[in-house]
């Protein structure tokens, strides 16, 4: 960016940071920023000459060798399970399809190794792009459940198809590479490649949760169903993490074939995983730097812990449950709070930041949303039954009936998270009754919860990001863009000063009108509130009033649940009343607020025979 | 008529292996119910259940008392498991309360290395003679043991849920643990319980299975997984899913073992695990996943 012009305009807010875990923060002074990119270069400089510059015995180069080539797996599972919070206990399977590529491909089929490598890489990506596919969409538990039979099944093939894979006994004689006519044979050449492969994935790693997609990722961590109703296709980025993760594990797993001549099935069993996912635990699971801490003191702890003999394992097995007790964002997570807590954010300039583009053109009078005999049944229970029901655009439609009247049911049939039992929806003249969640986001529909989600270990700014970088957004691809987007959508609720603030620490109050903003970042042409005033105190009931007011005047379409009578007779269109899942009125405020069968519903049939 | 006894013999060794499976896929289900946790070290209280018999019996004790003995230790291990694993993590979401238990499951079966060596354990069989034969086919005492024990664990259990205050009790804490605490039901101690019954379940299974597979430090991984599998297939968190899915589970391993290939065997479980991800994720009596927004 340049600062040319004479004006002492305030320059917009810079896109990049220098801090890995944070990537919204502010960048430092450039200078500052050029002298820290320099002594990293120059501490990794140093620090991969220093088996050149001192003498190692060759097994201290043999153990630098196993950390250099776990790290890098072990960076995979900082992508999978740091930032997209999806457990993976194979990730042996993919380091062995490497070493196994390399080892076989080398060694009986007589291949290059950089050709074996890249097919090694290959295998294992793909091996964990099908595995993710299949099975990413279940999640949780029976992901861990999934991951741990398909190591189970790779090692009882490795061990049994010996025809292939030489069985128990493994694969030796496995030969260093070269490169340009310059052969890897000496330990320590081979380590400084081995170092230069680490390097470069850190680099990746470091910048991976920056980007869009990498954004994406944490959201689904922090929140999976905001993260998809937001706009995120999120089996998509879940498959690309796995992906990605599965390559780098077949990246460790291929150097370190060729680094120690010989692979057996030993080496890529299950308890190899445990210890993979232990490292990226204890060192750190958020961040690159994490990742390869752990794996270098893990590989280095059993030399120095060589006094408990039989039970270090057992040791080793009551530190992965102190570690989770007592180090929950593992030793790097440590470091980076401290060291946060000596920096300021740098202040806002709000009068900096443009108005918020909300405007939709409200030309075609037919209704935005239409829905025809709608159903969603649990069982026997008819939470939604046969509604039928239009929305006029530009106007705010207000849905208001008893608890469990299926108010929430119908906003989650409406954008997705529910399958509608029967009946269809029309949106924009488009039929999405049977579209995903992020399909419909991507149509321009906004969504808020009655119990707020957002992603509450991410700051301000970048959880309304993820509201701006949804499909088809009119506001540009860039990284700039989304994040000017974000900062005006954040100074319409009034929160722009505290954009870089991390949401978990925000006041409920705070957090309702983040939730808006990240919904209002998206151009949504047709907004779901759900009980948006609920647990607000008088003064914020009153500021969402006048929000609410705002945003009807730029041609926004508005779907409230509310419960504050007050509140939805002052805003209100048009009122729908459900009871027991059937529309029993509907029609304007006045009217229908003073309909019989309300009341009735309201305060039941005495009050009715009263009235 | 030798390829019926044939499969009939067959059948049985399936369903006594699938016996085990079920008792260990239970106590898992059970913690599943009452605390949403998914203890990857259920397998390893059956290891434990093992290893506990094989001391006492070592020590000149009887072996119904040894049995018995082995329960009893378990259940106490069950009440420092929770206490140790369970207690600290409660509040958090379930990752990292799995990998505690997957830290438990290698501190555990450590533990037993250093204790008792590497070397696998043989045990005596609860009767002294090996088999009766019934109409040709030829009953290994053992598989009878296994069967009229798991009988026995599942009716006693079917009593101590369906007919029984601390069976309701524990049902409240398994549903909504907030509501329980508001009629004055001590939820702690409730999962406390079901904690310790699940060991004791897991510690059933090691001493019944032992005398056929001996026992080895690494007995639980291999069941555990089979077990996991078998909640899986019958359905996530459904007790009688965990006793259905475990049954088939060894029904199919000990008939492609027969059939197919026995160097596979442990495949198979696991392929029946993916086809049913894959096809029917719920479960054979699982409700549809969903969450609520």
């Amino acid at each position: 960016m340049t600062n040319v012009s004479a004006s002492n305009k305030p320059v917009p807010a810079p896109e990049r940071s220098t801090n890995p875990l944070d990537p919204t923060r502010p960048r430092a002074p450039n200078r500052r920023r050029a002298g820290r990119i320099i002594a990293l270069i120059v501490i990794a400089t140093l620090i991969a000459l220093i088996p050149f510059i001192f003498k190692l015995s060759p097994y201290v180069l043999n153990i630098f060798m196993q950390a250099a080539t776990y790290a890098i797996a072990v960076l995979g599972m900082t992508v999978v399970l740091g930032y997209t919070g999806q457990i993976n206990l194979a990730q042996a399977t993919f380091f062995g399809l490497g070493a196994y590529a390399v080892g076989l491909g080398t060694v009986v089929l007589g291949l290059n190794f950089w050709l074996a490598l890249v097919m090694g890489i290959g295998v294992a990506a793909l091996a964990g792009f099908v595995l993710g596919l299949t099975t990413l969409r279940l999640g949780g538990h029976y992901l861990a459940m999934i991951t741990i039979s398909f190591q189970q099944i790779f090692n009882l093939v490795l061990v049994n198809w010996s025809g292939v894979t030489q069985g128990p006994d493994g694969v030796s004689g496995i030969a260093r590479p070269s490169l340009f006519g310059l052969r890897f044979s000496d330990d320590r050449a081979y380590l400084l490649l081995c170092t230069v492969f680490l390097y470069a994935a850190m680099y990746f790693v470091w910048w991976l949760p920056q980007t869009r997609t990498g954004r994406a990722m944490r959201a689904i961590r922090e929140n999976e169903l905001a993260a998809e109703v937001t706009g995120i296709d999120t089996l998509r980025v879940k498959v690309i993490a796995f992906t990605l993760s599965s390559a780098l594990g077949g990246i460790g797993g291929a150097l370190f074939a060729s680094g120690f001549a010989y692979i057996s099935p030993d080496n890529f069993d299950f308890s190899r995983s445990v210890e993979f996912l232990t490292m990226v635990l204890l060192g750190g699971a958020q961040s690159a730097f994490g990742g390869v801490l752990g794996t270098s003191l893990l590989i280095v702890l059993p030399e120095w812990l060589r006094f408990l003999k039989e039970i270090y394992l057992a040791v080793y097995g009551l530190a992965v449950i102190l570690i989770m007790v007592f180090l929950p964002t593992g030793i790097w997570g440590l470091i980076r709070a401290r060291l946060d807590r000596y920096k300021k954010p740098t202040p806002v300039d709000i009068s900096a930041i443009a108005t918020l583009d909300l405007d939709i053109p409200v030309t075609d009078p037919s209704p935005i949303l239409s829905l025809e005999n709608l159903e969603k049944h649990f069982g026997g229970v008819k939470a939604v039954d046969g509604i039928t029901l239009e929305v006029m655009r530009g106007t705010v439609h207000t849905l208001i009936g008893p608890n469990g009247s299926g108010k929430t049911t119908m906003l989650n049939v409406l954008n997705g998270i529910y399958k509608a039992t029967g009946g269809n929806i029309k949106f924009d003249g488009v039929d999405i009754t049977h579209t995903k969640p992020h399909e419909r986001a991507g149509l321009g529909i906004g969504r808020t919860f009655q119990n707020i989600r957002l992603f509450p270990l991410m700051s301000v700014i970048e959880n309304v990001m993820v509201g701006a970088q949804r499909a088809n957004n009119p506001v540009g691809d860039g990284q700039l863009a989304l994040r000017e987007r974000a900062l005006s959508a954040l100074k319409f609720v009034d929160m722009a000063d505290h954009a870089e603030r991390m949401v978990k620490n925000l006041p409920y109050g705070h957090q309702r009108l983040v939730e808006i903003a990240r919904a209002l970042a998206g151009h949504p042409s047709f907004l779901l509130l759900d009980e948006p005033a609920a647990g607000l105190n008088q003064t914020e009931k009153q500021k969402l009033g006048e929000l609410l007011k705002r945003l009807k005047g730029h041609g926004l379409t508005v779907f409230l649940i509310e419960h504050d009578i007050g509140l939805v007779e002052q805003v209100s269109d048009t009122i729908t009343v459900l009871n027991f899942g059937k529309k029993i009125a509907e029609g304007e405020p006045a009217y229908v607020l003073r309909h019989p069968d309300v009341m009735a519903a309201y305060l039941g049939e005495t009050a009715h025979a009263n009235a | 008529m030798g390829f019926l006894v044939n499969n009939v013999q067959v059948l049985f060794a399936g369903l006594a292996l699938g016996s085990i499976y079920a008792l260990v896929a239970l106590g898992f289900v059970l913690i599943v119910r009452a605390t949403n946790v998914v203890n990857f070290a259920q397998g390893d209280f059956a290891m434990l259940g093992g290893f506990a018999m094989v001391a006492f019996l070592s020590g000149g004790l009887p072996y119904w008392l040894s049995f018995v003995l082995a329960l009893v230790v378990l259940g106490i291990f069950g009440i420092i498991f929770a206490l140790g694993v369970y207690y600290p993590l409660r509040h958090r979401s379930f990752l990292p309360v799995i990998i505690s238990t997957l830290g438990a499951s290698i501190f555990m079966q450590n533990t037993a290395l250093y204790i008792f060596g590497p070397q696998p354990r043989a045990m005596d069989r609860i009767f002294k003679t090996q088999g009766i034969e019934v109409g040709g086919v030829f009953m290994d005492t053992q598989y009878l043991a296994i069967l009229g024990f798991t009988a026995i664990a599942v009716a006693f259990q079917y009593i101590l849920f369906e007919r029984t205050l601390l069976g309701k009790k524990l049902q409240a804490t398994s549903q909504d643990k907030d509501m329980a605490r508001l009629v004055g039901i001590p939820v702690a101690s409730m999962i406390a319980f079901t904690f310790i019954y699940s060991a004791v379940l897991g510690g059933l299974a090691g001493a019944l299975v032992s005398p056929i597979l001996f026992v080895s430090i690494g007995m639980g991984s291999i069941i555990a997984l089979k077990a996991f599998a078998a909640a899986i297939i019958g359905g996530f968190g459904d007790i009688r899913g965990a006793i259905i899915g475990g049954l088939l589970l060894g029904l199919v391993e000990s008939f492609g073992a027969q059939y197919i290939s026995v160097a596979y065997k442990d495949a198979f479980a696991f392929l029946l695990l993916f086809v049913f991800l894959l096809f029917r994720p719920q479960g054979i009596f699982g409700e549809k996943i969903s969450e609520k927004a």
